[in-house]
């Protein structure tokens, strides 16, 4: 049985192919790219007026499994990526026990071969039980299938340890994502230090707690002549940082989320759990020098940092509660709404940051739309509007401070190697 | 007019009307609690919970007089003598109190944004006698009623906050409340000890003590928390007294009928010499006085909400 996608507005980054295209799938492969192309006996889809793009990648996203499966798990997590237009995701290490041996790998891989509705692609630690004292099997987990190294959740405080990482890593060909904050400066601050923190009078981590270490780690790759990915570029500090060491050939990428380009510190007034995030959401100014990151191809990618909590876990003291929002479903729609819609990024610049360089950074042969590839393709309508329900999420968690937002965008066919997971905005 | 919030969560969310309200009811209550019967009726039948989740002896005790002198049924549970101890979480204490027909829940925490959080789920008035760092309104109430008891207006007062402002959720309220009533407030403490962007709410900022008591009429000194210390936001209490101390001599900076507030308790040499706190320009020990009856009308206000005509006299 073939798939056909009739008429729909095909773009593709490496391809740059950018026009209303017909494409065949079949046996899960991308057969053929093409005008009027007419097949009998086949499985149709009327793409008319929406744009066909390669599968989304998400190369930053939390599963919670295994260890935390009341927040989401493979099954859950992997029907809310599919509902946003991923095709592919790489989940974070920091489950329980944390992913820094193959044993994890493997079971994550099984698992979302059995239940999950996208693929899922492992990250192993950068340190044993991401303790930040002493290297994981960076070797062994790059063997097992991991796609990158990570202590997200947490930095790598110490430097010395943070170079040999860079070192090591580099031999295996693996990238390293570093969740940049200095934890002393940090101390304990629960939102953005600035305006708000002061009226509301919770402790503020400085934007400086990023900047300091996004600086330390861009000395440690271009001295190491290492390459690193910074994760969740927040501040306007670090955006320069990264901009001036592409300038002189440092070899590093980095990512940022779309609460960073949409939301400010403000949306944590009236002690708004749902806007709790590590790093915390930031200020108009850093706001405005994370969009121009994007613009100008400073910040190479837009990763979700899908973050599921309990209802429990957000609804206590902001203190107590957990840092992160759920990020598949709402990802889409808010870079069409805050990047698309006013002119900063064209579709075909969102095929770049969304599907092929998370792709490239991750290694994975994913984010392109051509024949022979599989076929791993979003079919998106970036008119059409939506109230985002957070209460119709697939995510087994809710948390997050988008509920009620009017955003254009909406996700209506998820393909998945050859095979509709979404078909007309349900999941199957 | 009547109150038509409420909770009392802070001053920052509150008009200026609604103060001078608040402190004209309270001189009412001052002159119930100065007579020889300080029993009114005026809470019959209330019922008033304090949940204290820190430690407390003035706040908690002039809530709890302030609501046996009007009559009211009081209950008090802290922290460590009840289910919070066991990992109870606050919604769910705060719904189990509310369902015992509490009229007025009145909470301290130390978590700033906890009397918010209670306040969107119960029932109950909601009192915040001071949360984390954020607000602690009816100690701002009561200064407030104390300089007009002594100036008549906070109008074209220069009022100055020194110490600790980034951990005093009483210099917080102070702000909101007194540049909403006109005065011209200004802080100075050590630049670790002062939140960013402060001049965003209104007031002055100053390096020295010496340059915000210049011409005050009105000093307020606040506690110092010696663990600060410990955690490098000032290097010896030696030092600090030294640089930020409130003395005599610093005092004269101050116009000559300035006087002296504290929220207390007052840590004696470093903050304020002890001549200071027990001289003629210190009104502290007033401020407790007029606790009682701020938190009196305050009670008496909140739980008559949407009921009674006009006002306590």
């Amino acid at each position: 049985m073939k798939l056909l996608i009739k008429n729909g507005h095909v773009v593709d980054a490496r391809t740059g192919r950018n026009g209303v295209f017909d494409i065949v799938i079949e046996d899960g492969i991308i057969r053929e790219i093409g005008k009027d192309i007419e097949i009998t006996s086949s499985d149709l889809i009327d793409a008319t007026g929406k744009y066909v793009i390669p599968g989304l990648v998400d190369a930053h996203c939390h599963l919670r499994d295994p260890g935390y499966e009341y927040k989401e798990d493979i099954e859950s997590g992997t029907a809310s990526a599919a509902m946003g237009g991923f095709t592919s995701v790489a989940c974070m290490p920091n489950t329980n026990p944390p992913i820094d041996n193959q044993t994890v790998i493997k079971y994550i891989i099984n698992k979302s071969k059995q239940e999950g509705y996208v693929n899922v692609y492992p990250i192993g630690t950068i340190t044993k039980g991401q303790r930040g004292e002493e290297l994981a099997e960076i070797g062994e987990l790059k063997f097992a299938g991991a796609v990158a190294i990570s202590d997200d959740g947490k930095p790598v405080m110490n430097s010395s340890l943070m170079k040999k990482a860079l070192q090591y890593a580099s031999m295996f060909d693996i990238t390293v994502i570093s969740h940049c904050e200095d934890l002393d400066l940090a101390d304990e601050g629960v939102m953005n230090e600035g305006y708000q923190s002061t009226i509301m009078g919770l402790k503020g981590v400085p934007s400086a707690a990023e900047s300091v270490m996004v600086a330390r780690d861009l000395l440690l790759a271009e001295y190491t002549n290492t390459s690193i990915h910074i994760a969740h570029v927040s501040t306007e500090a670090s955006v320069d940082l990264i901009r001036n060491a592409k300038k002189r050939g440092v070899k590093v990428t980095a990512e940022t989320c779309p609460h960073y380009f949409s939301l400010t510190e403000d949306a944590c007034g009236d002690f708004n759990t749902m806007a709790k995030v590590n790093p915390p959401l930031r200020t108009k100014k850093d706001v405005e020098a994370v969009i121009e990151g994007l613009r100008d191809g400073t910040i190479d990618i837009i990763a979700t940092d899908h973050a599921p909590h309990h209802i429990d876990e957000k609804n206590i003291e902001f203190n107590l509660a957990a840092s992160g929002m759920v990020g598949f479903e709402t990802a889409l729609p808010l870079v069409i709404t805050y990047l698309v819609d006013p002119g900063i990024l064209t579709i075909e610049d969102v095929v770049r940051k969304m599907c092929f360089n998370p792709s490239k950074i991750l290694g994975l042969n994913k984010g392109v739309l051509g024949e022979g590839r599989t076929a791993d393709i979003t079919i998106i309508d970036i008119n059409e509007e939506q109230i985002i329900d957070v209460n119709k999420f697939k995510s087994k968690s809710k948390n997050s401070p988008f509920d009620g937002f009017r955003l254009k965008g909406v996700v209506y066919h998820t393909i998945v190697n050859g095979k509709a997971v979404v078909r007309e905005k349900v999941l199957l | 007019m009547n109150l038509k919030r409420k909770d009392l969560l802070g001053l920052k969310d509150i008009s200026a009307e609604e103060i001078e309200y608040i402190l004209d009811t309270a001189k009412t209550m001052k002159m119930i609690l100065m007579s020889n019967n300080k029993k009114t009726p005026h809470l019959q039948g209330k019922s008033i919970v304090t949940l204290f989740y820190e430690n407390s002896t003035r706040t908690r005790l002039s809530f709890e007089l302030a609501s046996k002198y009007m009559g009211a049924s009081s209950a008090n549970i802290s922290s460590t003598a009840s289910s919070v101890a066991k990992g109870e979480s606050l919604i769910d204490t705060g719904r189990t109190i509310d369902r015992m027909g509490t009229d007025v829940i009145i909470i301290r925490h130390p978590m700033s944004g906890a009397p918010a959080l209670l306040a969107k789920n119960v029932k109950s008035s909601v009192i915040n006698a001071g949360d984390g760092i954020n607000e602690h309104p009816t100690q701002a109430l009561l200064d407030m009623f104390t300089i007009k008891e002594v100036k008549g207006s906070l109008k074209g007062l220069k009022v100055a906050i020194i110490g600790d402002i980034y951990h005093s959720r009483v210099a917080r309220s102070n702000i909101w409340g007194m540049t909403k009533l006109g005065a011209n407030v200004c802080v100075a403490g050590p630049a670790t000890l002062l939140p960013p962007l402060m001049e965003k709410l209104g007031v002055k900022v100053y390096n020295t003590v010496q340059e915000a008591l210049i011409d005050a009429d009105v000093v307020m000194g606040l506690r110092i928390q010696l663990e600060r210390q410990k955690k490098g936001l000032f290097p010896t209490i030696r030092e600090y007294s030294r640089f930020f101390g409130l003395d005599e001599k610093r005092l004269m900076l101050a116009k000559k009928d300035a006087f002296v507030l504290h929220p207390g308790p007052v840590n004696r040499g470093v903050e304020l010499t002890t001549s200071i706190i027990d001289g003629e320009q210190s009104l502290i020990n007033e401020q407790v006085t007029n606790g009682v009856a701020v938190r009196m009308a305050l009670l008496y206000l909140l739980t008559r909400r949407g009921g009674m005509s006009e006002a306590a006299n």
